[in-house]
């Protein structure tokens, strides 16, 4: 497990996990192991917290993208005076019946890409690691790999995507940064808006050129948005 | 050898060009292509032929559950078996079954079964399958990665519910229920027989083994292919040192019998195919969504299933494949006696679930099939087992003096009568 030092534009700095071996995954992703443990959304909080405390931190900023939003935002409800500052990125947990998101689960390996990337061809290749998934073992490695988190995802993702976070959201007092990419097709921008009625201290950023894989889509603009947001 | 006569009950209108227009069979076919009126006459049809089934000899008649499905018009086949109970009165009545982990509170399956088993004197066959994905999660909103633990949970409550003569609480994960007290409970006892079907899941061999409950191996696709997992599954009961009674076992095979070869394909090959093109078009992810079948059953099969190169064989069966490749035993008598000896001798199963009734096939062909099985093929297959002609664990025990409500007329005089003591 390593931390690396960020440098803000305002000249204070930031203490950032890195990615790599050691670096804490989430249960049921990569070599992560107890998925078993984890069954529902409190189990799920609560696990963001245990792991707060087992990295020795206090009042950290936390950020959660897609399914991690949906988590992170949890864990600002159960536990508000906790975090510093929230940043979810295109977050998972609210459901909008004029605006259903499509059924992850139900997609075909080759169609996930369409609804996740802004550019289809390029997210497939991230997605896959340039496999080619014509290949029976490639699209069998693939489809271990993606069927083990996603499996887990459904304990909270599974049929609808709502736990009734809604209704907990007015505890979420920590400044919140809400950032979405423009063209995301699997939960539309639509839902920025809704986030931010129902969290008492938000605000909405929307990065063009991305869809609802943003941080792999426009690295740059994400990054220096949190930055800039955390400073 | 049981044979039992069973219906899955297609839709039989799909249009011609369903496979091109619409991406699933199943969950999200357009329900705008079920006519209710049309409905009714199919129901009565159906249930006549499971009727007729009992007249002709066939052990058991079949019924069993799919949701939001065209091949499948029985949500609740709980009401389908209860016509049945009060208008058959000597073969088994096989429901195939209640997929328990969607029902809430599961007791009520407890309860149903205990009714179908009083109603029809002790004649009921309760399947509890896990529920196919489709079913349980797509249809009925089930996570897939909990189903299992689910299943095992409402398999628990339902077996506890039989079992207790004293009301109890029962503290589950999914299900929490301060009073527990099944009422009716079955005639059966200590329980129907119970079967459990399997696509190929290889966790229900050991559930079926820890329990000694029947492993029926429900497939489409004939004896050739199901034979591996059959050896796969007898290769556990081996390993759990229990004996290799072939009634441990179901297989369900689609057969059709003519007086000639060359008749079965001019009577029923368009029905086939119809099933085998429309009614198995099912848009693959229903089928496996993350979660529904674990990470050792994933890695034990193959994939082929996401290929378009499977949908490709499905699209393109000839008559000729279905009937080289055993995915249907069709032909004269003769000819299905001899492959279905060597479908039974080679899966060894002691019961098997016979599929004549197949997509839009007509009544009278279905009959026609059914009589002709009745008489020339099934009086040949009955002795295959001769070494377990007395076991009958996996079978029915009716009641001696059940009584034959379908030979009354409901308006007739009836003399006066005390409840019997």
């Amino acid at each position: 497990m390593k931390w690396r030092m960020i440098d803000t534009k305002k000249g204070t700095r930031c203490r950032v996990l890195e990615g790599g071996s050691g670096t804490p995954v989430w249960p049921g992703y990569g070599d992560s192991t107890g998925d078993e443990l984890l069954e529902d959304m409190l189990d799920f909080a609560l696990h963001g917290w245990d792991l707060v405390d087992a990295l020795g931190l206090s009042r950290p900023h936390v950020i959660g993208h897609s399914m991690g939003g949906m988590i992170a935002a949890e864990m600002a409800c159960l536990g508000p005076r906790d975090l510093a500052r929230l940043v979810l990125v295109g977050p998972a947990g609210v459901w909008l019946e004029e605006r259903p998101i499509p059924d992850i689960f139900a997609m075909l390996p080759h169609e996930l890409a369409d609804v996740l990337f802004v550019d289809p061809a390029r997210g497939a290749a991230l997605l896959t690691g340039g496999a080619d998934l014509s290949d029976m073992e490639a699209l069998k490695d693939f489809y271990i790999v993606t069927q083990r988190r996603l499996a887990m995802a459904g304990k909270i993702l599974f049929p609808i995507p709502n736990r009734r976070l809604s209704k907990r959201l007015y505890r979420l007092t920590a400044e919140t940064l809400v950032l979405w990419g423009a063209a995301d097709r699997l939960i539309p921008p639509e839902y920025a808006a809704q986030w931010k009625a129902l969290i008492p201290n938000a605000r909405v950023q929307t990065i063009e050129g991305a869809g609802h894989m943003l941080p792999w889509e426009r690295p740059d603009p994400f990054v220096d948005a949190v930055v800039k947001f955390l400073a | 050898m049981k044979f039992t006569w069973f219906n899955l009950m297609p839709w039989p209108y799909l249009p011609d060009d369903f496979r091109e227009r619409h991406r699933s069979v199943w969950v999200d076919i357009p329900n705008t292509l079920y006519d209710p009126r049309k409905g009714h006459h199919v129901y009565h049809t159906y249930l006549d032929q499971l009727e007729y089934a009992e007249t002709l000899g066939f052990d058991g008649i079949g019924c069993n559950e799919h949701h939001q499905n065209g091949y499948g018009l029985m949500p609740s086949p709980n009401l389908i078996a209860a016509t049945l109970a009060r208008r058959t009165s000597r073969a088994a009545i096989c429901v195939i079954g209640n997929s328990i982990a969607g029902y809430n509170p599961p007791i009520r399956v407890a309860e149903e079964f205990a009714m179908l088993d009083v109603m029809s004197g002790g004649r009921l066959v309760a399947g509890f399958p896990v529920g196919t994905s489709m079913d349980t999660n797509f249809c009925y909103g089930q996570i897939p990665a909990l189903t299992r633990d689910k299943y095992r949970e409402a398999h628990e409550m339902i077996m506890k519910a039989w079992a207790s003569d004293e009301p109890f609480a029962f503290d589950g994960k999914y299900n929490q229920l301060r009073w527990v007290n099944c009422w009716p409970k079955p005639i059966q006892k200590p329980h129907p027989p119970i079967y459990i079907p399997g696509g190929g899941s290889i966790e229900t061999w050991d559930f079926c083994l820890d329990y000694d409950y029947n492993y029926s191996y429900l497939s489409f696709f004939g004896y050739l292919r199901g034979k591996s997992l059959l050896d796969g599954y007898w290769e556990r009961v081996a390993k759990r040192g229990k004996d290799d009674s072939p009634y441990r076992a179901a297989f369900a095979q689609i057969i059709c019998v003519a007086d000639s070869d060359a008749e079965a394909e001019r009577l029923y090959a368009e029905h086939c195919l119809y099933f085998f093109n429309r009614c198995l078009h099912v848009f693959p992810p229903f089928a496996d969504p993350p979660g529904y079948r674990t990470m050792a059953t994933v890695k034990y099969g193959a994939l082929s299933q996401l290929t378009r190169a499977r949908q490709k064989i499905l699209e393109n069966l000839t008559w000729k494949q279905l009937v080289d490749e055993r995915f249907i035993i069709a032909g004269s008598p003769e000819t299905v006696r001899q492959q279905l000896e060597e479908c039974i001798k080679g899966l060894r199963i002691g019961h098997l679930f016979c599929l004549f009734h197949n997509g839009n096939m007509p009544d009278w062909k279905t009959r026609h099939s059914s009589k002709l099985f009745a008489e020339k093929v099934m009086p040949r297959l009955r002795d295959l087992w001769p070494d377990y002609k007395h076991d009958e664990r996996w079978w029915i025990h009716p009641m001696d003096d059940r009584l034959r409500p379908e030979e009354q007329r409901p308006g007739a005089e009836k003399k006066h009568e005390e409840w019997p003591r």
